[in-house]
């Protein structure tokens, strides 16, 4: 049975105090706060486990490494990834996102296409823009409409032969909108395109299947599922993780080397070069099971009931335009108040206790197009309230009387 | 007035208000007072670019004293502008050069100080310096 009264007392930060308020805290699309079920196994780690793993003889690397494998079972088991090698511990979603294009790199060749969508982040159009540098290879667009939702039917029109690779968001950053991935995986592997869905933004509320999906690669990060910063991981399909090379060389990703040839490892080692987050990875392993043990079905039905509630009262106010519209959507709210900076909506907010994003999100086209310089963005998780929302919009009314 | 003068009398004017809410709907009221910069200065070359809002600045020497005009399109921020250039218009461009911040503390703005902070108010800051540099390198 879903408590919010309940779940918020696993989360020892949200009782303490901003600028002598109660903190609301509205910035979970940036990083979720962590329970203390993850905070005790990362103490736990450093006050027993403590080792380097995967070389040691010794009983404290084989206990690391057993914990950071089983936290890589878990995390397949969640993805519903075929195997366990397909699961790539990664530095996070951008991570991710560099070690599949810097793979593609020896794939592609001038003349080659990759698409990608206009509600990406910055850190998903960067890298595709430097791999068409290296490669010749032609960057298309899938255009957005007015109400921050991709135009499926522009999205049909850009395949064809050449096209490569397809990357798209599950859910924007910016506005929250959810895209309709499975059509666009369809689509593209009817041209023979592979598809790279960054879940960033789609892991904290919804459980993806990839095998069900069908998607050739998936990316997300710990830290906006509970989990500590600096982990996550890609998931690949084992037949493409084979034909990418290695993204980076070091300890951990080969099996022989001398001065003559180096032979790598196999899945998922030839990816993981390096000692990696051994912390982390256990921490994101016990993350997943906090969320699963709330359960995605009731995280999902709750914050639809936040976002309906805090979208109607927001709209009361006279002025405040919310931008992303869509009717599928996650617990996001961007928005702004007429003649009004974000940034000093923002501060004011601030002042009063309640943590929001504001300016471009990262996604300046985004903003461009709406010909806007931000917005003032507040994105919900499971262990916000209503009253938390009353007072988000009490704030927000307040510093339209201070700033009009 | 010299600008230890004027930030002690910002200083008096900050101690009575009683509440973050009082100072920052006096600096939003400075900030709507704040005469703006000559459009043809509202250039991307006088931009300094915070993260979050735009700021301009434009500087020019008279009568060996620097004036300093500008605008932000964000109103706290452009509150900060005024009481900047309130303090360091209108100066010789050694005394800027020399003259502290630390004034910007007492009035209770501290957190704007911060160098992480992305409103850009120490860029503001090092920005002014720069120009007064500049005129003093002409005087010399």
């Amino acid at each position: 049975m879903f408590k919010v009264e309940n779940i918020r007392k696993d989360f020892p930060i949200l009782s303490r105090q901003v600028n002598g308020k109660p903190l609301v805290y509205f910035d979970n699309a940036a990083t979720s706060q962590t329970p203390q079920q993850v905070i005790d196994v990362i103490v736990n780690y450093y006050s027993n486990y403590n080792a380097n793993i995967h070389r040691g003889v010794h009983a404290l690397s084989q206990e690391a490494t057993d914990l950071y494998e089983q936290a890589r079972y878990k995390i397949q088991a969640h993805f519903n990834a075929k195997h366990a090698h397909e699961i790539i511990y990664t530095s996070g979603t951008t991570h991710g996102i560099n070690l599949v294009a810097n793979g593609f790199s020896a794939l592609l060749k001038k003349g080659d296409e990759i698409i990608v969508s206009a509600l990406e982040h910055h850190s998903n159009i960067v890298p595709w823009q430097m791999l068409c540098e290296r490669t010749g290879a032609n960057l298309k667009v899938i255009p957005m409409n007015q109400n921050g939702e991709l135009e499926i039917k522009a999205f049909e029109t850009l395949l064809n032969q050449n096209t490569k690779l397809v990357f798209v968001n599950h859910i924007s950053n910016a506005l929250g909108t959810i895209n309709p991935i499975d059509h666009i995986i369809k689509k593209a592997h009817e041209v023979g395109a592979a598809v790279l869905v960054d879940g960033a933004q789609s892991s904290p509320h919804i459980k993806p299947d990839v095998q069900a999906l069908d998607v050739d690669f998936y990316v997300v990060s710990a830290h906006k599922m509970c989990g500590p910063t600096g982990v996550g991981v890609l998931y690949g399909k084992e037949d493409w993780l084979n034909k990418l090379p290695p993204y980076q060389g070091g300890g951990e990703m080969i099996a022989e080397v001398t001065f003559e040839k180096t032979t790598y490892a196999a899945l998922p080692h030839k990816f993981e070069a390096g000692t990696p987050n051994i912390c982390g990875g256990i921490a994101f392993g016990a993350a997943i099971d906090y969320m699963n043990a709330v359960g995605f079905d009731a995280i999902a039905a709750y914050e639809h009931e936040l976002l309906e509630y805090a979208t109607n009262k927001l709209l009361e106010i006279e002025g405040l335009k919310i931008y992303g519209t869509s009717r599928h959507k996650t617990s996001v709210i961007s928005f702004n108040l007429e003649g009004i900076h974000p940034y000093d909506v923002g501060t004011i907010l601030d002042k009063l206790g309640v943590a929001v994003r504001t300016g471009h999100h990262c996604a300046q086209p985004i903003m461009d197009y709406f010909k806007i310089p931000g917005t003032v963005r507040a994105s919900f998780a499971f262990y916000n309230t209503k009253s938390e929302i009353d007072i988000l919009v009490e704030g927000v009314k307040k510093a339209k009387m201070m700033l009009s | 007035m010299t600008i230890e003068e004027i930030q002690n009398e910002i200083i008096d004017e900050f101690s009575m208000f009683e509440d973050w809410e009082e100072r920052y709907q006096y600096m939003i009221d400075l900030g709507k007072d704040l005469p703006l910069i000559d459009d043809q200065y509202k250039t991307d070359n006088n931009i300094i670019k915070g993260c979050q809002s735009k700021v301009w600045v434009h500087a020019e020497m008279n009568d060996n004293k620097v004036d300093f005009t500008a605008d932000s399109d964000a109103i706290i921020t452009k509150g900060i502008i005024a009481i900047l250039i309130r303090v360091f218009s209108n100066q010789h461009p050694k005394d800027i050069i020399e003259a502290n911040t630390d004034f910007i503390d007492k009035i209770g703005l501290k957190e704007h100080l911060s160098p992480t902070r992305a409103n850009g108010l120490v860029s503001m800051v090092k920005q002014l310096k720069m120009y007064a540099i500049a005129y003093q390198t002409q005087l010399n």
